[in-house]
């Protein structure tokens, strides 16, 4: 599913969407208060923490939906657009913008909201922010080492930690609703207010509290699309109820040879020994990666057959399992090892005179598909490699 | 002349929910979070592009842009998603009765102290959302909804830094 773009809309559908995006971004910082520098800045002094609130609120909220979405395999994870980390840059860039929100009153996205209900200090801001980047274009020559040091890619927050994806969004969400009593008491404090709240919003706020924290736990606790797909290959296993259907490797090499249109050759092996040898025509798609969303439409599809090979028995068993519960496709497996279907076709020896016709007869068909094979390969290499696919990455940041 | 008064805010956790939608919304659409600086840099490369092109063809950032924007620097996204932000602001003053020139500044600031803040704190926000890759929206919100190490990093780095000067600039805003 998601990402909807570039998958199932084009990038200039893209861009029209943004607009949306943006108008009901707009809409809800102006109504959250965010075009107001007062209300943006009384965060740091004490006396309106609306900013806190709603930060933290979206953060745990947009965090917890995006993990409930991939949890369901309805969102590629691996797909979406990570922020990449470099550390001191980071660092450094996060305390001058944190001086600037002190200075100026506002954040690039909150001037933009201020700006179109006619403050002028928004604008003025915004000036000073295009001159700001103004000056970072003209200085990033030299300070380019600086910009680009500890690269550590799109690294995770819990992969940093060293904790479960889940328990880090626990944790979060924990120190997301410590807050926001805190800071409630802070601030009536600051402005010298009763601390009361009626029964009727202290229930609210208690079950809004939960919500979060249950679904979270729930997400915990229930498989994911991966592990589903698992148990039931574990359950299939155990009622015995698998059948496979089996293709031989003279049956495979004269479909190759033939029929190269109506089938996939799918080698499960790594791709170290993908490189080593592999049947012609074959494409590498390795066992852990067979859920990857490129592959998807592979085993969505059911015009042509899935033919999976590998050196180990369980291994091409295991493949044509899971195809079987990521789609419809029609799957099959060779009978013969990789290595068999190689001494088969590509070590051959010429059986003596006395051998039977039948010999003789395998030992020509095997020679000449076994050629024919390499042929086909060779003259379909420059229409389209099918051998990889690349990884989309989507464009993100705000670089 | 009658003045018509303006609406409250909204509650800030529901507004804090709608918010954390628009963005599962983004993410599920496009694959990426929101964002604002990196509008700006368009407008920032856009204008000397424009004003001086020989400058823009020589300066290393400028053709770094570039060459990520094959159809133009301010064909970007989040040039398209920054004027739905102005739409959707206007439209949202509007319904609340908050459209008004107005210059806003603390009860003890002078208005030539606020036009200089304004446009120092908007320079070093600038400056800092390029060494930091983002912005609030992009890179701090963003970054926290995707789990992203650098994200959250800035993040603090961004509140953190807020509130230890605060202290210092408080004549900016503070009775």
């Amino acid at each position: 599913m998601g990402p909807l773009v570039p998958f199932v809309f084009s990038n200039e559908f893209g861009l029209l969407m943004a607009v949306f995006i943006g108008i009901a971004f707009g809409f809800i910082l102006e109504q959250a208060g965010f075009s107001s520098t007062k209300k943006l800045v009384g965060l740091f002094y004490g006396n309106d923490f609306t900013v806190l609130r709603v930060f933290f609120t979206a953060g745990v909220t947009a965090m917890t939906g995006v993990m409930l979405l991939g949890h369901y395999g309805l969102l590629d994870l691996d797909v979406i657009y990570i922020n990449p980390t470099f550390v001191r840059s980071a660092l450094v860039g996060g305390v001058i913008m944190g001086a600037g929100f002190i200075i100026g009153g506002f954040c690039p996205g909150t001037s933009v909201c201020a700006a179109a209900i006619g403050k002028l200090d928004a604008m003025l801001f915004i000036l000073g922010s295009v001159l700001g980047i103004f000056a970072f274009l003209e200085v990033y020559p030299a300070i380019k080492e600086f910009y680009m040091a500890d690269a550590m890619g799109p690294v995770k927050i819990y992969e940093q930690l060293g904790m479960h994806k889940e328990v880090w969004a626990l944790l979060l969400t924990l120190i997301a609703l410590f807050a926001f009593v805190v800071t409630w008491y802070i601030e009536k404090n600051v402005n010298n207010e009763p601390a009361v709240i009626s029964p009727t919003w202290k229930r609210r706020y208690a079950l809004a509290m939960a919500l979060p924290v249950v679904v979270i736990l729930l997400l915990m606790m229930l498989p994911n699309k991966q592990e589903i797909i698992q148990n039931r290959i574990a359950e299939a296993k155990r009622q015995q109820k698998c059948v496979f259907h089996e293709i031989d490797a003279d049956n495979l090499a004269y479909q190759i040879v033939n029929h190269y249109y109506d089938i996939n050759v799918i080698d499960v092996r790594s791709p170290e020994e993908y490189e080593k040898f592999h049947i012609p025509m074959a494409i590498n798609i390795p066992f852990e990666n067979l859920m990857d969303r490129q592959w998807e439409d592979i085993f969505k599809q059911t015009i042509k057959k899935n033919i999976f090979y590998a050196d180990s028995d369980t291994l091409v068993r295991m493949s044509c399992l899971k195809a079987r519960f990521i789609g419809e496709s029609e799957n099959l497996i060779l009978k013969e090892s990789a290595t068999a279907f190689r001494d088969l076709y590509y070590s051959l020896e010429m059986p003596e005179p006395e051998d039977s016709k039948q010999a003789h007869e395998l030992y020509f068909f095997r020679a000449n598909h076994a050629e024919k094979m390499l042929d086909l390969k060779k003259a379909l290499e420059n229409i389209g490699k099918p051998v990889k696919k690349e990884v989309i990455v989507v464009q993100g940041g705000c670089s | 002349m009658e003045h018509i008064k303006e609406r409250p805010y909204m509650n800030p956790y529901l507004a804090g929910f709608f918010l954390g939608l628009i963005l599962i919304a983004t993410i599920f659409i496009s694959g990426r979070g929101l964002g604002a600086s990196g509008a700006f840099k368009s407008i920032a490369v856009a204008t000397v592009a424009k004003t001086a092109p020989a400058h823009a063809e020589t300066g290393m950032a400028y053709t770094e842009y570039v060459e990520t924007h094959p159809g133009g620097v301010l064909r970007d996204w989040l040039v398209f998603e920054v004027l739905g932000v102005l739409i959707g602001a206007f439209f949202s003053g509007v319904l609340s009765n908050r459209v008004a020139l107005k210059l806003e500044k603390g009860p003890r600031a002078t208005n030539a102290l606020r036009i200089g803040g304004a446009i120092l704190g908007g320079a070093l926000f600038g400056f800092g959302s390029q060494l930091g890759r983002g912005c609030t929206s992009g890179s701090a919100l963003s970054g926290m909804a995707v789990m992203s190490f650098g994200g959250i990093i800035t993040m603090l780095a961004i509140f953190g830094g807020g509130y230890a000067l605060a202290y210092f600039f408080r004549r900016l805003w503070l009775k």
